[in-house]
């Protein structure tokens, strides 16, 4: 699976998540590597890190680190 | 000139001989309208003893999770000025040296972009920069980068390494504590500024096990110089020593594990009874020297209470070769963060996790030989579990 495919895979993951339950890093890198035969932990780490620097995923605090779609300005 | 805000319990934190938080903030304030602001803030809530700062949040800079952390006002309309009062961290040099101009290059900045308020270092070891809006932290974060300064640790990742001033200044350092802090600090760019760990993960670096940084208290990961081989003894210097002191008294009296002995004209040591407390090398510094063989211990667990109760470190290593390029070391910690990763809970530090799995488990699955320097309590469980491998063996 290529790069883009990836990050959509993990856009995805994290949009379905919004409001109901905050992704950690780890939580998001685990859960498409066990889904998607395949698909490396690192696949996953370098795409979570595009969206990041993209702006398109942020980091978040809450008592510990999250990951989420940014909120519409 | 006067007071934006009367402040007469912070007042009274001005009494006394020793230097006062609160001049420095009204020394601030004269110029900054939300240190102005602070003082306001902060009186208020030793009168409502109740904290009036909300944490946390989205702040922060673009593809960074770590190094800002979000501080809010929960009053602003009384004090419009600090409805943001972020904290940005920066990370720290190497034990900690500056020249002065970069000292006056970052205060600089801080008076351009923030309220002027700094604390240095805070307890992980960052500059930390004291208050400012929101706004402000893309440009502050571009131009102290251009300058060559780089933001520290937050958030679940790994915090800005630190360590003491090693062999810069130290005659006892077995290791290089600066180059190796340097080193990780390098080695892991990601894990610092990507949070990725299910909470915060500490490394300390200290020269000698008198651990003048007090790694073994407050890093997850304790790095600690020590030695291999016999104390070297120089049985000339010890007799001058007996000629200004009690060595008896003062030295193989105080031995904790009673390994030294005087007759009044030589010194002995049993060396495999020595637990590197120091005592004796700090006491006879021109007589003692550390064996030759050096290297590091490498402890791991230590945390402050936050979530649940204070840890010390103890022993996972009992000595390892600390030189460039680090493979070992570096493969030890991957593995130790991957077992962290699998199996940690949300806002688990590694030693909580050890402590809730077990040493042994945690021993096996990262690949680790139990030894008896590992023991950090010795006969404190009387019970011993053998495993079905055992019993088969």
């Amino acid at each position: 699976m290529d790069k883009e495919e990836v990050k959509k895979l993990v856009y995805a993951l994290v949009e379905q998540s919004t409001g109901k339950k905050k992704l950690k890093s780890s939580d998001i890198v685990k859960k498409i590597a066990a889904d998607h035969d395949g698909v490396e932990k690192d696949d996953v780490k370098a795409a979570l890190r595009d969206l990041v620097d993209a702006g398109t995923l942020i980091y978040t605090y809450f008592g510990g680190s999250f990951i989420e779609i940014p909120p519409k300005e | 000139m006067s007071k934006k805000h009367q402040t007469p319990l912070l007042d009274e934190l001005k009494k006394g001989a020793f230097p006062s938080f609160v001049t420095e903030i009204e020394k601030a304030a004269v110029h900054s309208d939300m240190s102005a602001d602070l003082l306001g803030q902060v009186e208020l809530s030793y009168r409502e003893k109740v904290t009036h700062w909300k944490h946390g949040g989205i702040v922060g800079v673009r593809g960074y999770g770590g190094g800002v952390i979000g501080r809010y006002s929960d009053i602003p309309d009384k004090f419009p000025s600090v409805a943001h009062f972020h904290t940005v961290r920066i990370n720290s040099p190497s034990g900690f040296y500056y020249k002065a101009d970069s000292l006056k290059e970052i205060c600089d900045l801080w008076d351009k972009y923030g309220s002027g308020l700094t604390n240095v270092h805070g307890s992980t070891g960052d500059l930390v920069m004291l208050g400012c809006r929101t706004e402000v932290l893309e440009p502050f974060f571009a131009e102290i980068t251009s300058r060559g300064w780089d933001l520290g640790g937050s958030g679940s990742a790994m915090r800005t390494p630190s360590c003491c001033l090693g062999q810069s200044r130290c005659e006892w350092a077995n290791i290089d504590t600066m180059g190796i802090t340097n080193d990780i600090t390098q080695h892991y760019q990601d894990e610092m500024h990507r949070p990725a760990f299910p909470y915060k993960f500490k490394f300390k670096a200290a020269g000698c096990p008198v651990d003048c940084i007090a790694s073994i208290a407050r890093a997850d990961m304790s790095i600690i110089g020590t030695w291999k081989g016999d104390i070297q003894i120089n049985q000339a210097e010890v007799k001058n020593y007996a000629a200004k002191m009690d060595i008896q008294k003062e030295v193989i009296d105080m031995c904790p594990t009673e390994c030294m002995a005087w007759d009044g004209k030589e010194l002995k040591i049993n060396n495999e009874e020595c637990n590197r407390c120091m005592h004796c090398i700090a006491r006879l510094t021109k007589a003692l020297r550390p064996g030759k063989e050096k290297g590091a211990t490498l402890l791991l667990g230590s945390k402050a209470p936050i979530v649940t109760g204070a840890l010390m470190s103890w022993v996972i290593v009992p000595f390892i070769k600390m030189e460039p390029p680090y493979e070992e070391f570096y493969e030890l910690i991957d593995k130790i963060w991957e077992w962290w990763d699998e199996n940690g809970k949300n806002r688990e530090r590694i030693g909580e996790l050890i402590e809730r799995t077990g040493f042994p488990r945690f021993l096996k699955e990262v690949g680790l030989t139990p030894s008896a320097a590992m023991v950090k309590v010795p006969r404190r469980d009387p019970f011993f579990f053998w495993s079905e491998e055992d019993v088969q063996k």
